[in-house]
Formats: structure tokens, sequence, C-alpha cells
């Protein structure tokens, strides 16, 4: 956007620029304000006023005694944020949140993706059905599927273990061992979201036009050199977009093992989220849970504009 | 309070024309407790209970987010190591002056536990503690004929037990439970918790003696070091020998019946915990009857209680569930005393030893256990180990002594 406008530009940011009578500012920038208004008042209802009193509560230490007088509150200053780096738990949290954030993130959105290019490619026959059925994992309830896939993940009588055992592998304790659960849960939830991600792919590759796979057929490109350079370039904002979207999605994993291990085997599956459900509603150390949830913010925030600086330096123009 | 009484009065007669009583009850108990609300709506015209059941899991966090969001229900079932939790928010009614007797015939250390500064908060309604859960037979292979009662015996039957079967252990404590270190350190007579409840008190010679029974176990070998999610059957296990003591509670005897394979079920029983020099002393457990004092109800809702409370319903919903009856005179009613199974925990209840009762009891147990598996896994040793747990037990507490210099709480 630093560049010099094009025309169509300069028409719409003239007036912007401060320059006409002072009358007709006020005129457009009263009913300008009026416009955003709305959205305004909803992100300082909604977003600011509770990070700032979720920043504010951090620093106090609230708790069951406070919540029966609050002449019991204390403002403690950071005390809140020390304590947490030195439980052991947090740190738990903080690495299985990570975990679940690292192998999740491209697994969802290579699952998305590959399903969003099957079903584009012209080949595919009665695509609408293909896409109710992938896309209906998203829409069901959370708790009814977790049921589901207890059954599927169950080490005697899941249908994952009995295909194992059929072609001779061992059978797998998936929700019961801490190496495992973390995978486990995470097929649940990548076959739980990649539909989501796949629509707004699906979206995106029907703008590709066909005359730039025509032309690269003609230049010889097979279909993964197709992919590579007509597909993927064609398809970076979305992909950008939907990464940040899935990150903080994946930061903020927490029904998933509430429902199907709630936090084991071993604290396995505790992640921040259910963490910090559990200081604020299981212990009712609301001070506690809310330093919790800056510092998840704080997380979600920091990787955002990491991904963005690296979309940058990858020399997408699209920001 | 006083106004909604005067007001239920004024109605004359049966002072409880249409109130409706909200009940929350939890699992078992909750699913079945709607079977004995029949006979109180008939003795009690005009009163309608509606049971809410709840799972155990969610109770505790639904009571506390009720209470901040004032939608308490009139009575609730409670976790006897929660009254103290909800005593301190304020939310329960003492038990008034007309129901002083449904705390007679009751287990002392169960009635101790619900009682905060000398007033009772909950009534109990049925109770547990831990035994011993042993393989007779492999006992007898051992060279014991009869279960052990101390510390002493205890340690020498295992030796015996792991030298006949070196690849076995003797007993199952699973490094994640508190229940077993916890069940030692009470039996050793010394508070758990000094200063008016404020500091930690496990670097006491006294709960030294008991990490280091507890530690020796696992040094030993008698005890293997691994967790509960470990352990993926303990029916299987135990069935196969692999360890012959257990430590649980009630609900276990009924798993054992149901699921130890029959060539094994003559060859189990239970028995009173040992302790340091003698029959030792484990932790109450079970449920209580809360009434709120948000209730505009009061009066029906002690009527509800009372009816819970009296032995023959307790003798019922014995049968009905297996939980065991608060009420002594209920045990013989309820033929429990007849059940070689259960009997022993008659005299377990009575040797029960109420543990600490602030809000912050929970937590502590918990950091208290983490630290005695670190020291199990080699971390520490018996008196860095004290230290440590004390060390979290006071940054625990440190809110309430605060509380307590204040004049804020008792």
């Amino acid at each position: 956007m630093t560049d010099v406008p094009a025309e169509s530009d300069t028409l719409i940011a003239k007036p912007m620029r401060g320059h006409t009578p002072r009358r007709g500012i006020g005129r457009r920038e009263r009913a300008a304000w009026g416009f955003v208004a709305p959205a305004l008042i909803a992100i300082a209802v909604f977003f600011v006023i509770p990070v700032v009193s979720a920043l504010l509560l951090s620093l106090t230490d609230f708790d069951i005694y406070a919540l029966a007088d609050l002449g019991n509150l204390r403002f403690v200053g950071l005390q809140n944020y020390e304590r947490l780096f030195g439980n052991p738990l947090f740190w738990t949290a903080m690495r299985n949140t990570v975990w679940f954030a690292v192998l999740g993130v491209p697994l969802a959105i290579a699952a998305s993706l590959a399903a969003a290019v099957l079903l584009n490619a012209r080949t595919v026959r009665w695509r609408p059905i293909w896409r109710v059925v992938f896309f209906a994992p998203y829409v069901t309830t959370l708790v009814a599927t977790a049921v589901l896939w207890n059954y599927l993940l169950n080490t005697r009588y899941g249908v994952i273990n009995w295909a194992l055992t059929s072609i001779g592998l061992p059978a797998v304790d998936w929700l019961g061992d801490p190496s495992t659960s973390i995978p486990a849960i995470l097929m649940f939830v990548v076959w739980k979201i990649f539909g989501y991600n796949m629509l707004i792919f699906l979206a995106v590759l029907q703008t590709v036009p066909d005359d730039l796979y025509e032309a690269a057929r003609i230049d010889g490109a097979g279909p993964w050199k197709q992919f590579r350079h007509v597909t993927l370039p064609a398809i970076s904002p979305t992909l950008l977009l939907v990464s940040i979207i899935s990150v903080a999605s994946f930061f903020q994993l927490f029904a998933e093992p509430y429902v199907m291990t709630q936090g084991g085997p071993a604290q396995s599956t505790v992640t921040v989220l259910y963490f910090m459900y559990e200081e604020g509603f299981k212990w009712w150390n609301l001070g506690s849970a809310s330093a919790v949830a800056f510092i998840l913010f704080l997380c979600i925030f920091a990787v955002t504009l990491i991904q963005l600086w690296v979309s940058r330096r990858l020399g997408g123009d699209h920001t | 309070m006083a106004g909604a009484g005067a007001m239920l009065a004024g109605c004359g007669g049966r002072a409880f024309a249409g109130s409706t009583l909200r009940f929350w009850a939890m699992g078992n108990e909750g699913a079945n407790v709607p079977q004995l609300m029949a006979a109180f709506e008939a003795a009690n015209p005009g009163i309608r209970v509606e049971v809410q059941p709840l799972p155990w899991t969610a109770a505790h966090q639904k009571l506390l987010t009720a209470y901040a969001g004032d939608s308490l229900p009139d009575v609730a079932q409670v976790g006897n190591t929660w009254v103290s939790e909800l005593t301190a928010i304020g939310a329960l009614s003492p038990t008034p002056a007309f129901a002083a007797d449904l705390l007679t015939d009751q287990f002392p250390a169960v009635l101790e536990t619900n009682q905060i500064a000398g007033r009772a908060m909950a009534t109990p309604w049925y109770v547990d503690t831990r035994l011993v859960f042993h393989r007779t037979d492999l006992l007898a292979q051992a060279g014991f004929d009869a279960p052990p009662t101390t510390w002493d015996d205890w340690k020498r039957s295992m030796q015996a037990i792991k030298r006949r079967n070196p690849d076995a252990f003797a007993i199952l404590m699973p490094v994640n439970e508190f229940e077993q270190l916890l069940t030692f350190g009470l039996q050793t007579g010394e508070p758990l918790l000094r200063d008016q409840d404020t500091r930690g008190n496990f670097s006491s010679p006294a709960f030294q003696t008991a990490l280091a029974f507890y530690k020796s176990l696992f040094d030993e070998g008698l005890a293997p070091v691994s967790s509960s999610t470990q352990i993926s059957n303990v029916w299987t296990e135990f069935s196969r020998g692999f360890f012959t003591y257990y430590i649980s509670g009630p609900w276990t005897v009924n798993d054992m019946k149901t699921r130890l394979p029959a060539e094994v079920q003559p060859h189990w029983a239970t028995a009173g915990v040992p302790g340091p020099t003698g029959p030792g002393g484990s932790a109450p457990g079970g449920s209580s009857l809360a009434v709120f004092n948000s209730s505009p109800h009061q009066d029906a809702a002690w009527a509800l209680v009372r009816y819970l409370s009296q032995p023959s319903v307790q003798a019922r919903f014995n049968a009905i569930t297996g939980s065991l009856p608060a009420r002594e005179s209920a045990w013989t009613a309820a033929r429990v005393t007849d059940d070689p199974y259960l009997q022993p925990f008659q005299a377990q209840l009575s040797r029960a030893v109420a543990v600490p009762k602030v809000p912050e009891w929970e937590r502590i147990v918990t950091e208290m256990q983490i630290v005695a598996e670190r020291m199990v896994r080699g971390e520490f040793n018996v008196p860095q180990a004290a230290a440590e747990i004390d060390r979290r037990a006071d940054r625990l507490l440190e809110k309430r002594r605060w509380m307590i210099e204040q004049g804020r709480a008792a």
C-alpha cells in the first residue's frame, strides 16, 4: 500500500487528507464515525474491556475468599505470573499445547487442502455430496463425536485397533497411554475441523483461472508442478489466513481433551486452556487463571506476528 | 431467613404449603435417590422435591459456580471435604437446634469433618473410608494366617511375599494417589497443619516417620513405582497376584465381587489398615447433606434432611445403592454388619481421623503427593521432601494466614 495509489484510489483518498474546508470534514467524519461505531462498540465491549479487566484481575489474588467477600481481594502485582512460571504443570500444559499446535496445524491444513484439491478436480462426480460428507463433522456436536471417537479409539473394541491388529500391528492403548494420547486426540481434532478450512480452500481454488493450468500443461508441467507453481501462489494469501486461524484455534484447544481424557493420562493432554479452566473454575483462583489467559493471548499474538513476518519474507505481497 | 420462617409458620398447620425443594445429588446417589422421594412427599404434603442428578466430576465446580451466580439449590449432597470451603464462602446453613438430634448415632470422625469452628455445617449422609484389600491365599503361602495390624508386621509380611515371588509386588500404591500417604500421616496422631491450620506440619518427626515408611515400601521393591494409569486393569493384576495388598474404599468391594474370576473369589478379604503400633486410622470420606442459607424453604429443607437421615430410610438406601449409612444404627438394620467384606469398615470408621478443615486442603494433599512421587523417584530424601511439602503448603495457606491476621477468618 506504500506505492503510488492508482487513479481510482485518489478519488477516495483525497477527502481524507484534511485539506478541505472544516464543515465538510465534520459532517463526513461524523458519518464515518457513525458507520464504524457499531463495530467499535462491539470491539470495546467484547474485546478491549475483557482484556483490560483480565489484565487487572491477573494482578490480584481473586479466589474463593474474594468470591465470598470482595474485601478479601488483594493487589499482588506480578506474583501470579511469578508462581505460574514456577509451576511445573503450567509448563507441562505449555509443552502439550505447543505439541498440539506444531503437529496439528500442518496436519489440519494438509488434510483440508488435499480434500479441497481433490474436490476441485474436474473428474470428481457428485461434488455437493462429497462436500457435505467432508463438512458434516465440523457442524456435528463435539460431545457426540467425541463419544463416537472414544469407541473408535477403544483399546479392546475400537475399530482403529481392530484394523491395526488385523494387519499384524500391536493394539495401542490410545487414550490410556501418555505417549499416544496427543496423537489420538489430534486425529479426532483434524477429522473434526478440516471440513471448514476445506470450504475456504475450495472457494479460492474455484477462482484460479483455468487458462493458467492450461498454459502450465502446454509448458509440460505435471500435476505436482502445476500445484506447486500455479495453485500454491494463487492461494497463498488464503493459506496464510487459514494458518493464522488454525494456530489460534489449536492454542485454544480445550473441549476435546476435556471431553475425551479430562487432561489425563498423567496430565499428558492438559492444554493451556484446560489448565486455565482448572485454575479458574475448579480451584476458583480467578487471578491466576486470568494471568494464564493473558500469557496465552501474548503467545498467540506473538505467533501471529511471526507468521506475518515469515509470509512477508517469503515475498507474499498480499498484506 | 427469620422472615421466611415466620412466613412459613404463618401458613399454620403444615408449614410447607406449595414449596418445591431443589435437591442436587451426585453419581450413584443422584441416580437412585428419586426412588425415596415418593414416601417423603406422601408424608409431607405440600412439599415437592426436584432431584437434579450431577456427575461427581462436575459437582464441585457446579456448586461454586451456582454460589457465584446466586442459583444454589435448597439442599445438596456435598463431599464432606468440601464443607470447609462452602462454609468459608458463607453458603451453608448451620444445623439448627431443632435438628440437633440428627447429629447423634453418627461416627465421631465423620461428624468432626462436618463441624467448622464447633458448629455442624452439614449432616453426614453416607460414609466411607479406606481398608486393606488382600489376597488371603498369597498371605498364607508367605506364612501369615491373619492380616497384620502394625507397620512392622505388615512390612515383614510384604518382604515374605516378595521373597516367594520376586517378579511380583506386595502392595499397590499408585504414586499419583495421595490417599495412601495421607492415611499413614493421619495414623501418627500428629496434626498435619499447625498454627490454627495456617502452616504445614509435614516436617514434624511423626510425619517424617510416615514418609520414611511410605518411601521404604518403594525402595525395597515391595510396591511398584507406577501411577494408576499405568496399571491398565487392577482386577486382572490382583487376580494374577501381581500385588497382594490394595488400599481402597467400599466401592471396591462390589468391583471385586463382580470382576475377579471365580477361582480367586474365595481368596480375598478386607481388613483394617495397620498403624504404627496397632490397628491404625484412615481418613473418613463420604457425603453429607447441606442446606444452603440462600434457600427460602429452610424448614422444608431440614424436613428432607431429617427424612434422609432416618436409620430406616438409610437402610433402604443402602439396599439400593450399596453406600454405607452414616447412622450407626442403620448398619444393623441394613445387615451391613453381616457382610464379611463390609463389616471391617465399621471398626475402621470408629478409628477414622478427620483431615484438616481448610478450603485449601485438597490442593495441599495434591501438592503433597507430587512431592512424594518425586521422593519415591529419588529426587528428594525424606527430610527434603518434608520441607518441600511444608514450603508448598505454606504458600497455599498464605492467603488464609493473612485472613486470620486481619480477623477475616476463623
